[in-house]
């Protein structure tokens, strides 16, 4: 079983590939995080038991996989059909048989299955024409939904492990550096470091040990992307972690994950066990002499250990807090050794880099930031979910073509990119190129990857106060700024919202927030005002309407916002009713209905499923001043 | 051995020094709070910003950093007054004054930077502990560590573990000592010495009578120097004495 030579790894992997062509039909079910929470292990289990009673007819020679996140959790649970090439959206269990019977036996397609192109309105058969991955350009992602996580042969089928046979029997350690370089690669974390410079960094540090850690410790709100890599494909992130650990000559590894993401965790543990029993892991790599193990390392839930020297802390057993940087931790890292730390989709595109050449990475992206890159696309948009596209694609394509446009094509109004301390970008900006500069000098970051798509229902004051709310209950609270800062910036935001702005808070946000990016530890603490400071740039009057008009005009901030049903558009459908919480609205059904504004709470549930669209928003204190007359 | 410049005054430092260190032999004042000699720099304070450019950086590129744990290069710019360090450390003690609006040490700071009342909304529930950490750290430092800062964020503060009597203090009093706004309460007699809520009995010189140590400290430092404990008994005065005795029975040769 384990493999001492190259000869027998390539064996192993023709082999497994043979298998895999000959299975004549395959059904892949995701069972991504997303989609098992929509039911798909039912599904999975539901076609098991179909090939349990066919293979007695043995009418189809059938073969199902469980597969990691395809990335359309919107539409889950996701059903791919093999060799036709048919997706099937939300498949329910109760939905199996008719799919085999009908389908795969009768070779006929079920169209309420089938996606439905919110634009074209027409049904999509392929999976591969569906607009969601017709646009995207998967690397990191190259396997994740084609192979079943938990099972190492399939991996290597599918090319897992090629890179690692290439760079032990065929590259020195500063060959693999110089593909890497010639990639042009940079850190998928967030930062944007380059890689190979890092690399680089470590390899000439001194010290009688080197390291190399992946940063699995996602944590943005809306950022899923390192764990779908994780759970989906946990074998790229291995064989990026082995060659990286060959380019720098280390001996040992850890994977630091959130301990939020249990799935996560079994499979990475399965992926590491299957690969020490295959020999790709552990002493003298594929009989090549090299040694290389990896440990997992489960999270214990505080945000900032997502910041290198703080997850340090944390594997070393301390506190996991920052600690000023002055010394990079390619020179004194984990445990003061050299250490080379990078995130979960960094180590996962190293192998299609090492395959496929540094060069076709490079052909790839925009001047400064090369290759695809993972986005988490959430919020009021119609087709949520994973995607991995080239750098410099535009917001516009991504959040249109790809997003699908915005939830009851409503007006879009921003999107907020890189997580929590990331910033809004407005319409203007829509046809900006995704890069890591371009992102920066729109007041925002690449950070996690993650796009948050908001709607013109949203206020800006608002979201900014939502993200330092999360910032604040994150700050570990070592240094100043950061820890009184978030604070003292939330009691600004509370009484802006409340109406009870003053004149000079503006200023005084814009004073702190320098303060915070100029005297903070780490980033958390740095970046934590681009929310703040991008909203204000680009929505400054929503703010001046809140502190001088005492108006929230997104109809968002409930202590500012009355609610009313304009006469002349009701056509009486009641829902309105049935929706509001404290029973604040009266009215029979087809008649006028009358919100009691005594009552209201302002919290808009009756807005949001209004179909006719005939409640609005007012200011609140219109009311008092109606009262006076 | 670097030589750098520090506010327009050359200084030539150890090259394992700080910028802290090198403000110093320079003559140039930098505010710390959380800074004590012999422990090993935090950053934590941030009071201590200073404006930074290397040799080899454009002449007119400057970075923020702390001049408590930066290290001191050949070559490098330093300037501790510039308008941005100047407004980034009155944001600081601003935020500072918030949190102690009561606390002398901060409030003096505060005045120096020209800040008389906190701009920011005051801690309706104020102690005097400013979070800077020494406390911490020296009990880390002698080895002890029976405190530590709990919870994140705003709420972070120090305490023992679980908030009860810490079984690994050893009643030193150096955290209560370090502390630079006297905010950690101790009664110390020539009986009974209490911190922490934990209770110790003096060890107590077995001529003079005197008050010395606690015996868990005694203990510690026995064990850790390999000192009889018998030493840590003996309190200064007995100390001198036996020394005096031995004086009178040296002879001196002519």
């Amino acid at each position: 079983m384990r493999i001492e030579s190259r000869d027998q790894f390539e064996a192993l992997r023709k082999q497994s590939l043979e298998i895999e062509t000959n299975r004549k039909q395959q059904v892949l079910v995701c069972c991504g995080t997303g989609c098992l929470a929509s039911g798909s292990k039912e599904v999975a289990e539901a076609f098991a038991d179909e090939i349990a009673k066919r293979s007695i007819d043995a009418t189809v020679d059938l073969f199902v996989k469980s597969t990691g996140c395809h990335g359309f959790c919107e539409r889950g649970p996701l059903v791919v059909l093999n060799p036709q090439g048919i997706l099937y959206t939300k498949v329910k269990a109760g939905r199996v048989e008719e799919i085999v019977e009908k389908t795969l036996v009768g070779g006929e397609v079920i169209p309420g299955l089938l996606y439905k192109d919110p634009v074209s309105g027409e049904r999509v058969e392929q999976y591969e024409e569906v607009p969601f991955y017709r646009h995207q350009v998967r690397v990191a992602m190259r396997n994740i939904g084609r192979i079943d996580p938990t099972d190492i042969l399939d991996a290597i089928a599918q090319g897992s492990y090629s890179g690692v046979a290439k760079v032990l029997f065929e590259m020195s350690p500063h060959e693999v550096i110089g593909e890497v370089a010639t990639s042009g690669q940079r850190g998928r974390g967030g930062a944007g470091f380059n890689t190979a410079r890092k690399w680089q960094s470590c390899k000439d540090a001194p010290g009688e040990r080197c390291y190399v850690l992946c940063n699995g410790d996602e944590g943005d709100p809306g950022a899923f992307k390192d764990r779908s890599i994780m759970e989906g494909d946990p074998h790229s992130v291995l064989e990026g972690m082995i060659i990286g650990a060959y380019a720098v000559q280390a001996n040992e590894g850890w994977i630091y994950v959130r301990d939020e993401y249990p799935l996560a965790v079994v499979n990475l543990t399965i992926a590491i066990r299957e690969a020490r029993k295959y020999g790709l892991l552990g002493e003298n790599i594929m009989g090549s002499g090299f040694d290389f193990d990896i440990k997992i390392s489960r999270g214990g839930g505080a945000f900032v250990c997502g910041e290198s020297s703080a997850l340090m802390r944390s594997l070393e057993g301390k506190t996991g807090e920052p600690r000023a940087k002055y010394v990079h931790s390619t020179d004194k890292g984990l445990f003061d050794l050299p250490t080379v730390l990078n995130n979960v989709e960094t180590w996962a595109g190293i192998g299609a880099i090492i395959e496929r050449g540094g060069a076709w990475f490079a052909s790839m992206g925009t001047e400064r930031s090369k290759g695809t890159k993972a986005f988490s696309l959430v919020g009021k948009v119609k087709n949520t979910g994973l995607i991995e596209l080239p750098m410099g694609t535009t917001l516009r394509h991504i959040i249109y073509d790809i997003g699908g446009g915005i939830l009851k094509d409503r007006p879009f109004k921003a999107v907020q990119t890189g997580g929590p301390s990331g910033g809004c970008v407005p319409e203007e900006l829509l046809d900006l190129p995704v890069d890591y500069e371009e992102l920066t000098e729109a007041g925002s970051m690449m950070g996690s990857g993650g796009m948050i798509v908001m709607d013109d229902r949203t206020c800006m004051v608002d979201v900014s106060r939502f993200f330092l709310a999360f910032l604040e209950e994150e700050s570990c609270g070592k240094c100043t700024p950061c820890r009184e800062g978030l604070k003292q910036m939330l009691h600004v935001y509370g009484r802006i919202i409340a109406g009870k702005g003053q004149a000079g808070d503006l200023e005084l946000i814009e004073k702190l927030a320098a303060g915070m990016q100029l005297g903070s530890l780490c980033e958390l603490g740095k970046s934590a005002p681009n929310p703040v400071l991008s909203t204000l740039r680009y929505f400054r009057s929503e703010y001046e309407a809140h502190i001088s008009d005492h108006a929230c005009p997104a109809g968002v901030c409930r202590e500012l916002t009355a609610f009313e049903i304009v006469e002349d558009g009701c056509d009486g459908c009641h829902l309105c009713y049935k929706a509001c919480p404290v029973d604040a609205i009266t009215g029979v059904v087809k008649e006028l209905h009358v919100i009691d504004h005594e009552a209201c709470i302002s919290c808009g549930a009756c807005l949001d499923v209004c179909p006719t669209d005939t409640i609005r928003t007012f200011p609140k204190h219109e009311l008092e001043k109606a009262e006076v007359v | 051995m670097p030589t750098l410049k520090v506010n327009g005054r050359r200084v030539t430092v150890d090259s394992d020094a700080t910028l802290l260190d090198a403000a110093r032999a320079a003559g140039v004042e930098v505010p710390t709070l959380c800074q004590f000699d012999g422990l090993e720099p935090w950053g934590g304070c941030r009071l201590c910003v200073v404006d930074m450019s290397q040799a080899n950086w454009d002449d007119d590129w400057f970075k923020v950093v702390t001049a408590c744990n930066h290290p001191v290069d050949e070559g490098m710019t330093v300037i501790t007054d510039s308008d941005r360090i100047i407004e980034t450390r009155r944001v600081v003690l601003d935020l500072l004054l918030a949190r102690c609006p009561d606390t002398p040490l901060i409030q003096q700071w505060a005045l120096e930077y020209g800040i008389e009342q906190t701009s920011y909304t005051p801690n309706p529930d104020p102690d005097d502990c400013i979070l800077c950490g020494l406390c911490t750290r020296v009990c880390d430092h002698i080895g002890v560590s029976a405190i530590s800062s709990i919870n994140r964020g705003w709420g972070r503060e120090i305490a023992p573990p679980f908030n009860q009597p810490p079984p690994d203090c050893i009643g030193c009093l150096a955290c209560a000592e370090i502390c630079p706004t006297d905010c950690i309460p101790f009664e110390t007699s020539n009986v009974r010495r209490k911190i922490w809520g934990k209770e110790f009995e003096m060890l107590r010189d077995p001529k003079t009578g005197e008050a010395v140590i606690t015996k868990e400290q005694a203990e510690h430092f026995a064990e850790r120097s390999g000192v009889p404990m018998t030493y840590f008994e003996t309190s200064d005065r007995s100390k001198r004495r036996e020394m005096a005795k031995t004086f009178e029975k040296l002879q001196v040769v002519k």
